[in-house]
């Protein structure tokens, strides 16, 4: 009996000195006064992480006061774990978001304003538009720096094959003519011009609809926003219902899927053309059969032209960080033209500085970089984000109200109805 | 013979009895069970066989996916052998994450939180089997209710708790969510295990003279032992699996859990880098698997334990 007491006792020592072996120190501010900042990343892509990565080792490198300490982050549950780690003073001191996620820290006063923190060559080098995106009640809580278009992805053989005109930048396809390219590429029930991968339709409808003059979300003189659905914003999403449903030029079944379950389809020339974000030309590069001739092509113009609204990624700074002005100097360090080149091509994205966006390894046809960067001057904030309300609105009434629409479920008028009476009781529980 | 032998002897003989009757109930059931086989049999085995099959599926799915290289994920008839088999997937998993510093983190947090949450919850659960009071009510009524709690609704007064208590970013603040988020679970599967081992056995060995301690560790505990190791094992696959906690309170790299880990691979909009993403999630579930292979016996014998009621 002893032995087993003695024994319990060991196992318990052992738990203890295990416990407290693996217990974490802490400080921001070592003995030499040495500053360090966390910054968690969401980069992913070994490309991207390798970017990363590189530029916090040079930063290192070249600044011993101040080391910048990389923290792996994830795109998952990214919104819940930053606000956990707001409420308990323990966020990074500067974070990567995307702009669509910023508008709850930045009214919740979970973030720094970088207006007086940045330097005037990094706010001269990033268009207004990408600056609004990340701006809320005249204060800047994030830098935009990478962002995608949403681009047509195209089996190049299959329109040469078929004769029709090839859109560029300069000469896009309006939504009209899409429509019918979509329906002369179709042939058979298995053969689709198009497969609209509509997983999350708000975004894309969205997003896409400002082509076509369609806002959806009007702001009035005191702030208050009231939800509209007019002649422009109709024209994206009869377009993809009339495809599906009147034409059969687009594939019913990719109206659930997510963007890379589609690739499988249109490797085997299911369909002709896949409506994607830019980046996935990566997934593109790997996955493709060889010899499978693939090309980016613009999305369809509207009355507005090409505009169409991106939500960027973003760095921020937390307001509890006691050392904004060193994060913001690694900000200006992290996103430099040539930095920002590095970054872009890790991610296949975009970046919103206009130096980087003139760099030439952004600028080759190779992988059609080229199609991509012509797209950039017309990228405007993504039209909700900044609508408080909006995920509730998206979640409850946008998304099963689209998802019924593009399937031929319920009409244009139930729509409508649905969009914006049931969408405007939503918003005015949070703009009371 | 000595009152406390007659007793011994009492209980013996209606043990004796009971198990007689069971013996003839058994019997008594035999023609019915036979009359099952036949196309009935071969239909519940098919039943069976379909559910293996749906089980087994996604598993499987995610070793074959692990060994094709990119081109073949992104085919329109994929195939269930790869065509072209590889190890560049483990290769790049290994390569990009630190998966064994992970896997050993992972090891440590739900190691520590299975024993510990035993070691607390068999006591307890002893308790609230053998005296019921009314303590013992609401603390089951308790451990219902703990169950209905969101992660989401907890996490923030949670987090702070632990921040004041210096154990954010610490294994041994995780273990601590892991023990305490186990720990109704735990308890409620262990009353039921305690409950079916026959109180006349602890009486008839204080009889023989053994002290509570003694009746506790050579009579009780051998019968629960199998009970206890279901428990454990239920214990450790939650703290193996379990991802927000982990996310939220670990920050810095070298800490990270595999769950976490495993969400690298994943970027925003569901993309994901499909390949090290089945490699690595395989060699994931790989300790539950082992775990539950060597110890599957008795884990089936617990079950069994906890289902049935004395």
């Amino acid at each position: 009996m002893g032995a087993r007491v003695r024994a319990l006792g060991a196992v318990a020592a052992a738990l203890v000195l295990l416990l407290s072996a693996c217990s974490d120190g802490g400080g921001d501010r070592d003995s030499g006064g040495r500053i360090t900042l966390r910054f968690q990343s969401l980069a992913w892509q070994q490309e991207s992480v390798e970017a990363n990565k590189e530029l916090v080792e040079e930063w290192n490198a070249t600044h011993p006061d101040v080391r910048v300490e990389y923290v792996q982050g994830s795109w998952t549950s990214i919104h819940d774990q930053l606000l956990t780690s707001f409420e308990g003073g323990e966020a990074p001191d500067i974070i990567h978001d995307a702009s669509d996620d910023l508008a709850d820290f930045a009214y919740g006063g979970y973030l720094a304003d970088l207006g007086k923190l940045l330097p005037g060559r990094l706010k001269a080098d990033i268009p207004r538009a990408s600056w609004e995106t990340a701006t809320f009640g005249g204060k800047v809580y994030g830098v935009p720096f990478l962002q995608e278009p949403r681009v047509l992805i195209a089996n190049a053989t299959w329109l040469r094959e078929s004769g029709v005109r090839i859109p560029t930048p300069q000469k896009p396809w309006s939504w009209a003519e899409f429509r019918s390219v979509t329906k002369e590429l179709s042939s058979g029930k298995d053969k689709f011009g198009v497969a609209w991968p509509l997983k999350e339709p708000v975004s894309a409808t969205l997003n896409l609809s400002l082509s076509a003059g369609g806002q959806l979300f009007h702001r009035d003189a005191d702030g208050k926003v009231d939800i509209r659905f007019d002649e422009g914003d109709e024209v994206v999403p009869r377009t993809v219902h009339d495809q599906v449903n009147v034409d059969g030029s687009a594939s019913g079944s990719t109206l659930g899927m997510g963007g890379s379950d589609t690739l499988p389809g249109f490797f085997g020339g299911k369909y002709a053309m896949v409506p994607l974000g830019f980046s996935y030309r990566q997934q593109i590069v790997q996955q493709a059969p060889k010899g499978f001739d693939w090309q980016v092509l613009p999305a369809p113009a509207g009355r507005d032209g090409l505009a169409q609204g991106v939500s960027p990624q973003t760095l921020s700074v937390a307001e509890d960080s006691p050392h904004k002005k060193e994060a913001a100097a690694f900000i200006d360090f992290f996103l430099r033209p040539a930095n920002m080149v590095r970054l872009a091509r890790g991610d296949w994205m975009l970046p919103t500085g206009t130096t980087a966006l003139k760099d030439p390894a952004l600028r080759t046809r190779r992988h059609d970089w080229a199609t991509g960067t012509a797209l950039a001057k017309y990228l405007r904030p993504a039209p909700a984000q900044s609508v408080r309300g909006y995920p509730e609105w998206m979640d409850k009434i946008a998304t099963p109200a689209l998802q019924e629409y593009y399937s031929g479920a319920i009409g244009m008028d139930e729509l409508r109805d649905r969009l914006v009476k049931d969408g405007n009781l939503v918003l005015k529980r949070y703009q009371r | 013979m000595t009152s406390r032998t007659r007793r011994t002897s009492r209980t013996s003989t209606s043990r004796t009895s009971t198990s007689r009757t069971s013996t003839s109930r058994t019997s008594a059931v035999r023609p019915r069970r036979s009359r099952t086989s036949g196309p009935a049999r071969a239909g519940q085995y098919l039943a069976l066989l379909a559910y293996l099959v749906f089980l087994a599926f996604p598993f499987l799915w995610l070793i074959s996916t692990s060994f094709k290289p990119a081109r073949e994920l992104g085919s329109l008839h994929p195939t269930w052998v790869p065509e072209d088999p590889t190890l560049a997937n483990y290769r790049q998993a290994f390569d990009e994450q630190p998966l064994l510093e992970a896997a050993g983190n992972s090891l440590i947090a739900a190691l520590s939180a299975a024993v510990v949450a035993v070691v607390i919850a068999t006591p307890m659960a002893y308790v609230m089997a053998r005296h019921r009071t009314l303590l013992a009510r609401a603390a089951t009524g308790w451990v219902v209710v703990s169950q209905a709690f969101p992660f989401v609704l907890v996490i923030i007064p949670l987090f702070l708790v632990l921040k004041n208590l210096h154990l954010i970013n610490s294994l041994p603040g995780l273990i601590m969510v892991y023990v305490v988020w186990a720990l109704p679970f735990a308890l409620w599967m262990l009353v039921g295990y305690v409950r079916a081992v026959p109180a006349e056995l602890e009486e008839a060995a204080a009889v023989d003279g053994a002290s509570r301690l003694r009746t506790l560790v050579s009579v009780t505990a051998p019968l629960l032992a199998p009970g206890i190791v279901a428990t454990a094992l239920f214990a450790f696959i939650t703290a193996w699996n379990e991802f927000f906690f982990a996310l939220v309170l670990l920050k810095t790299p070298e800490k990270q859990t595999l769950p976490v880990v495993l969400t690298h691979f994943i970027g925003a909009e569901g993309t994901a880098d499909l390949g090290p993403l089945a490699a690595a999630a395989f060699l994931a579930t790989l300790p539950s698997l082992v775990v539950f292979a060597v110890i599957q016996k008795r884990i089936t014998g617990g079950m069994l334990a906890g289902a049935v009621k004395s």
